[in-house]
């Protein structure tokens, strides 16, 4: 077996992607999905933008508005920025540990496709009756009302992609505990591998309520429960209670990562090390700890009780000091840093103050009695877009630039990267800053048009301004990735020339065994380290021996499928159909049968032996 | 130590669970995933306990009206002794002896069966008596948070059972070993959640 690309036809292609068990193929995978739900989740927020652009505009009626902001909200949070991280973290963190895989290389698989598939499943609602439309928070009050199947979708969707994000999460957590190559101690790891792992640690933990929540609305709408059902004993404010002990974690499930790979960015272009690393760390899990314990800042106005709404206003502002800690280390970390201004580090350098806008608007709704004002105003659409796009959308466009080389082996255009830098952020503050103001001159979150004369007129028509220009952004990036892709000329292990941490040691992209021997890591920024002593690579930590590597697969798909036809069995049982029940049995037998297979066919791998891998050398050389 | 290597009473290691990489990962693996399960249940409870006897109107049976002690009693004895018998046989499985295994985890097998029997039987009881999943929230909670469990059980005796069958004919290696730990280990995770579910709906359920 050779390392030796080979040409394929499309089907040989095809079937590697959809049988892959490799992480470097996985986050492709997420990468393409992801990118592709971004662009949908991107679309709506135009016609959101359009629709907003005048007063007294028809562009949409009321309803599909409704269903368009819910999709934005769900897709952009669920189906594009969770993904996109997941393709960052599959593709790197397992080369920044000096692993050959992931722990789990077929629940990887079936992480991929269980997203895949209710991202899928959820956006097929546009064609199947009507997208769900109560709100990306679909509180029960509302969801409960909906005509149609809308929330079905969104129920049934999000159960299947979070199952996916679940096992991806205990993946990543096992792959750091166990996998790290030898010398590779805790706190040596790169800060983008901590965020990986704090943030998966909260996955793990976060995650299930939403399961729960997401199941008892599923037995209200489908099979007649009555947990939000008032007339019947239930309680509405259980499902609120349910989604923000899942939504609140997920905001730094989401940022975290983000916060990650800002890290490396700043030191790789700073070319210095990263300043104030134990207290980074620290901060890190500082955070992920908090997080837990601030849900209820989402339900100030929901009638809690002065001593909740107090404990829960202090809990969330006490999560600005691990917050600010990060921020001066990063500063601290450019401060005396030979700085090279890369498109990753445009990003990076333009995230600090558009995140830290967004903190200081958070500490101005977390005080309770203010948020009464504040809440479902468009003030609070603008926090959180300058902490989700000023945060993790620069972190995801950074990191795209950063490491497209280490994914595909092509560098992608400086120029056209800065392009889009400057385009999208001048675009994203065009869009969101006069959204702050909108929301203290009085415009409600979630309505579908305004009256002109009301002072509200000038403010949206510049915030749609800003969304072309987000979009013109996007759109060269497009570009770039194609001109990029179709010049195809390959770069080394280093391009950047200041790579620091273990993946910029080997290949780009790597072997598919990644390192042929494990490495030893002797410190913080382990290939930095080896590049000061005048080393060209990393000091091998074993001899060349046969390396074990796990086989494809085609039944993570298969477990997906199941899963995605009985959906539909669920469904339509409300509507009496027949063959509804039938298909609902038919499918979890698909997705049970193909465990079954799996469990009982032995999948022991196989070796890869040492001379085929003295060979490669000597192939790659000639 | 490769997972395919056949082994012996000597040369079997003290831990099998963990002799090989994938083992360390499968066990670590499934810890955490039952850190996540422990957060699943906990929001099956708290939504348990906010919806306990809320019921639309007076003709509605409580929770005081409904549980009985003897019958869970019994079904609570069952599964703690199933979690018993599960423990021996992995005693056996440290100790290469997979006959003796088997015929523990036959009788694991064979209690959680008793045990989804009775849950049949009780379920099958309260309907009657008018408490049913679409009859009230408390209905739909109560069902949610015990059929919940009930599922668990089955998909483990499922698991069990399906585990025993494919390795009938070929003994432990260290490739399924730790197939078999995991599973008494999800075993016994059913029966912590039970013990709970045993104090918290019935025990507390009956005074009221
Ligand atoms: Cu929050």
């Amino acid at each position: 077996m050779s390392t030796i690309a080979q040409k394929k036809g499309f089907g040989a292609v095809l079937w590697d992607y959809l049988t892959t068990v490799d992480h470097k193929k996985i986050a492709h995978l997420y990468l393409i999905a992801g990118g592709l739900f971004f662009i949908m989740g991107g679309i709506e927020a135009v016609l959101i933008r359009i629709q907003l652009a005048v007063p007294n505009n028809d562009f949409v009626s009321a309803g599909a508005f409704n269903e368009i902001i819910t999709m934005h909200g769900t897709t952009m949070i669920f189906l594009a920025a969770m993904p996109l991280l997941f393709a960052f973290m599959n593709a790197v963190m397992p080369l920044q540990i000096g692993a050959r895989d992931v722990a789990f290389p077929f629940v990887n698989a079936l992480g991929f496709w269980l997203f895949f598939f209710g991202g899928l499943f959820l956006n097929l609602s546009w064609f199947l009756g009507g997208a769900p439309d109560a709100g990306w928070t679909s509180y029960a009050s509302l969801s409960l009302h909906s005509k149609g199947h809308g929330i079905d979708f969104y129920v049934l969707g999000l159960q299947i992609a979070g199952l996916g994000t679940l096992i991806g999460g205990i993946n990543f957590l096992v792959t750091i505990i166990n996998m790290r190559a030898p010398g590779m101690t805790y706190m040596r790891m790169p800060l983008f591998t901590w965020t990986t792992f704090v943030a998966s640690a909260m996955i793990l933990f976060a995650f299930p309520p939403l399961t729960v929540g997401l199941t008892l609305m599923m037995f209200d709408r489908l099979f007649g429960a009555n947990f939000f059902d008032v007339t019947m004993g239930g309680n509405t404010i259980i499902w609120e209670h349910l989604f923000w002990v899942f939504g609140h974690p997920e905001v730094y499930i989401l940022i975290l990562p983000a916060f990650g790979i800002f890290s490396e960015i700043f030191s790789t272009f700073s070319r210095k090390r990263l300043f104030g690393y134990s207290s980074m760390v620290f901060a890190t899990v500082l955070i992920g700890f908090l997080g837990f314990m601030v849900w209820a800042h989402h339900m100030f106005t929901t009638g809690l009780g002065p001593v909740a709404n107090a404990i829960f206003a202090v809990a969330t502002m006490a999560i600005g000091v691990p917050t600010g800690i990060k921020i001066f280390n990063w500063l601290f970390t450019m401060w005396g840093g030979s700085v090279k201004f890369t498109t990753p580090m445009y990003y990076a350098f333009a995230f600090i103050p558009s995140f830290v806008m967004g903190g200081v608007t958070g500490v101005m709704v977390a005080t309770a009695a203010a948020d009464y004002q504040y809440h479902d105003t468009y003030f609070v659409v603008a926090h959180f877009h300058y902490v989700i796009v000023g945060g993790v959308v620069l972190a995801l466009l950074a990191g795209t630039h950063y490491w497209w080389p280490k994914m595909f082996g092509t560098m992608l255009n400086e120029t056209l990267g800065k392009i889009t830098f400057w385009l999208f952020f001048i675009g994203f503050h065009l869009t969101f800053f006069i959204q702050h103001f909108l929301g203290l001159w009085g415009m409600p979150r979630r309505v579908f048009t305004f009256l002109p004369g009301q002072g509200l007129d000038a403010g949206n028509l510049i915030s749609s301004v800003g969304a072309a220009f987000m979009s013109a952004g996007v759109m060269i990036l497009l570009i770039n990735i194609v001109v990029t892709q179709v010049k195809n000329v390959k770069v080394g292990n280093d391009p950047w020339g200041d790579g620091r941490t273990l993946e910029w040691a080997i290949a780009s992209p790597p072997p598919y065994y990644n390192f042929k021997q494990l490495p030893l890591v002797r410190g913080l920024d382990a290939y930095w380290l080896e590049k000061m002593e005048g080393k060209k690579g990393m000091t091998p930590a074993e001899p060349i021996g046969d390396i074990h590597m796990p086989n494809s697969s085609f039944i993570p798909f298969m477990i997906t499928l199941g899963l995605f036809i009985a959906a539909f069995g669920a469904m339509y049982h409300v509507n009496d159909k027949p063959w509804a029940i039938p298909l609902l049995i038919f499918g979890l037998a698909v997705t049970f049968g193909s465990m079954l297979v799996r469990s009982f066919k032995d999948d022991h791998g196989y070796h890869i032996h040492k001379e085929e891998l003295t060979q490669d050398e000597k192939g790659a050389k000639a | 130590m490769q997972a395919e290597e056949k082994l012996t009473y000597e040369t079997w290691p003290a831990a099998p669970e963990r002799a090989t990489l994938e083992a360390k990962n499968k066990f670590l693996g499934f810890w955490l995933f039952l850190g996540g399960e422990t957060v699943l249940f906990s929001s099956l409870f708290a939504t348990y306990l906010a919806l306990k006897d809320k019921v639309p109107d007076t003709s509605q049976p409580l929770a005081k009206d409904l549980f009985e002690l003897p019958l869970t009693l019994v079904a609570t004895m069952l599964l703690l002794t199933s979690s018993l018998t599960s423990v021996y046989a992995m005693y056996h499985m440290k100790n290469f002896a997979f006959k003796k295994m088997m015929l523990w985890l036959g009788v694991t097998v064979l209690l959680g069966l008793g045990f989804l029997g009775l849950e049949v039987y009780e379920f099958n009881m309260y309907v009657h008596e008018g408490h049913k999943f679409t009859s009230s929230a408390f209905g739909s909670a109560f069902y949610s948070l015990v059929g919940f469990h009930g599922a668990h059980v089955t998909f483990g005796l499922g698991w069990i059972l399906a585990l025993m069958i494919r390795n009938y004919k070929r003994g432990l290696n260290l490739y399924n070993a730790p197939k078999f730990y995991v599973a008494s280990l999800y075993w016994h995770f059913i029966d912590v959640v039970w013990v709970f579910i045993f104090t918290v709906v019935y025990l507390m359920g009956m005074v009221g």
